[in-house]
């Protein structure tokens, strides 16, 4: 269980970017966070990962308190950012060095199967896709099989119909690994697509607004009425977080 | 890097051959070859100052004519004298440019990555760079004597700061966005400097290289004006001495072929740990490699 208690964040300049959110998240659910621009999305995850220290509060995984990078942590950024010296296969690898390569090699194959992209094993990352480099960065941080992967608005860049395969993709490499997922999006049809639970923040300084528990069964179907209904209720729980638009002039 | 399966590739490589048919074929073939196009130029301006001259256009007394270089340089390499001229100066070359590439590389790596030491040292470093190379001149004949030494620490020099400067700015160049990675996978530093460090700024490091390399070539003639037996920029002088423009010329040509050569040769001893690279020119090059795939098939 990962277990956000009363976790803030302010920067050296005095901006106040996340102030006390607590979450209780359990091994194998999925939890995506959603709000406006400057609610704190991006610290929240980079403060699990250990990339940044929290001003106060603390993040424990299964009672072991998160300072730095955890070995039971990945992470899946915006951006791809696979190391473009390296192949396909050598970028999924990345983080297996410390084992031998027989078994490495027969993890990387594994992980580059479930995406989909098996056949691309020796390509430079130059020679592919937005989608596909991006499905080659989930495959990266799955393959080191972490406890928690965190996703930062992973599929935000990609056209509708990659990105509603990205999904697919994902669900999969779930059901395959099974691990807990944490994902910030902005984008609300998503987060009712994929999430057990969605956290709506709200800004200046981000904090919880408000959470809803979405229990349709998978696959969802985006068209049925109660899928609707649950998309509604968080657009109208995060226009209300955002507060009303104000137009200047 | 054969683009396999893309698209646009397939496409380049179906509209290639009626493109080119309307050219004639053995000047397509010719022009293929990679080093035809670099060699048209110095080619045909020789051989427009070679009719020239035969034509009795010119006064040749102080520009010999191509044919009059080459035999020049005929002759020296007969004598044997062009094979010690050029090993002179390549050794000289050579050596210079091992020391000032090591100790560039070295305090390039520990200021680009370490901010404290960058503080420390980067200042001292910018402000000797700014003194002309050739100020050191009398400074390093009197330390270290007017033979071997002094020349090689002067080709040092000139090697040592573009290399420095391209390893710092390089390093300070990373994307920090690739370091992260590096950071959620628990690389230490020894790993992160290994694993995504180095390979991140090699493309950078051989331009730090060539630019040595080049300033090394020019600091190998000043150093050999000043005072060599033996050496290309030996051969410089004693044609200015001697009157001679052809041998001036000749040994000039010579500079010119070994410059070339050497810079060849740092490249391709690179070339496969480039192969990555998704450049602009890399593209073109990979485009006209599948053109002419699609043409012999």
């Amino acid at each position: 269980m990962l277990i956000l208690d009363r976790l803030a964040k302010t920067y050296d300049g005095g901006v106040a970017a996340l102030g006390e959110v607590s979450l209780r998240i359990d091994a194998g659910e999925i939890v995506a966070v959603i709000g406006g621009s400057g609610c704190g999305k991006t610290t929240l995850l980079r403060l699990v990962a250990g990339l940044e220290h929290a001003s106060s509060g603390s993040i424990t995984l299964d009672g072991e308190a998160i300072r730095a990078p955890h070995p039971a942590i990945g992470f899946v950024f915006q951006e791809p950012r696979l190391f473009p010296w390296l192949t396909v296969a050598e970028n999924v690898g990345f983080g297996l060095a410390h084992l031998p390569a027989a078994q490495r090699r027969k993890i990387v194959e594994t992980a580059l199967a479930r995406v989909a992209l098996d056949a691309y094993h020796d390509r430079w990352p130059r020679e592919l896709s937005g989608g596909q480099a991006q499905r080659v960065a989930l495959s990266r941080a799955l393959a080191a099989e972490p406890k928690v992967l965190l996703l930062d608005e992973p599929f935000s860049a990609l056209d509708a119909l990659t990105r509603a395969n990205l999904h697919e993709h994902l669900l999969l490499l779930w059901q395959a690994y099974r691990p807990t997922l944490l994902l910030v999006t902005h984008d609300v049809e998503e987060a009712v697509k994929l999430a057990d639970r969605v956290i709506v923040l709200q800004p200046r300084p981000g904090r919880l607004f408000t959470a809803f528990v979405i229990d349709l069964p998978r696959p969802r179907d985006l068209l049925s009425a109660a899928f609707t209904q649950a998309k509604g209720a968080v657009l109208d729980a995060l226009a209300a977080a955002t507060g009303p638009v104000r137009i200047a002039g | 890097m054969l683009e396999l399966g893309s698209a646009v590739e397939n496409r380049r490589l179906a509209a290639a051959p009626s493109r080119v048919r309307t050219h004639p074929a053995f000047l397509h073939r010719l022009a293929a070859h990679p080093l035809a196009l670099g060699l048209a130029l110095p080619v045909l301006a020789a051989s427009a100052y070679e009719l020239a001259f035969r034509l009795g256009l010119v006064e040749a007394r102080l520009l010999p004519a191509p044919s009059h270089i080459l035999a020049t340089l005929y002759d020296l390499a007969r004598a044997g004298d062009l094979a010690t001229h050029v090993m002179a100066t390549s050794l000289r070359v050579l050596a210079g440019f091992a020391i000032g590439a090591a100790t560039g590389t070295a305090h390039g790596a520990l200021t680009g990555s370490l901010p404290l030491l960058r503080r420390l040292l980067d200042p001292t470093v910018q402000a000797l760079r700014a003194i002309p190379s050739l100020a050191w001149v009398p400074l390093f004949i009197l330390w270290l004597g007017i033979f071997e030494a002094s020349k090689i620490a002067l080709i040092a020099t000139g090697v040592f700061f573009p290399v420095y400067l391209g390893v710092m700015t390089s390093f300070a160049n990373v994307d920090r966005r690739l370091v992260e990675v590096g950071q959620m996978f628990r690389l230490s530093h020894a790993a992160l400097m290994r694993r995504i460090l180095l390979p991140a700024i090699l493309p950078d490091y051989v331009g730090a290289l060539r630019s040595g390399l080049g300033l090394g070539f020019m600091f190998v003639v000043a150093a050999e004006i000043m005072g060599a037996s033996e050496g290309l920029g030996f051969l410089l002088v004693d044609g200015q001495q001697l009157g001679k423009p052809d041998q001036i010329l000749a040994a000039i040509v010579a500079f010119a072929l070994i410059g070339k050569a050497a810079d060849y040769l740092l490249i391709a001893v690179f070339a496969p740990l480039l192969r990555w690279q998704d450049s602009y020119g890399r593209a073109r090059e990979s485009a006209r490699v599948a053109q002419r795939r699609g043409r012999d098939r």
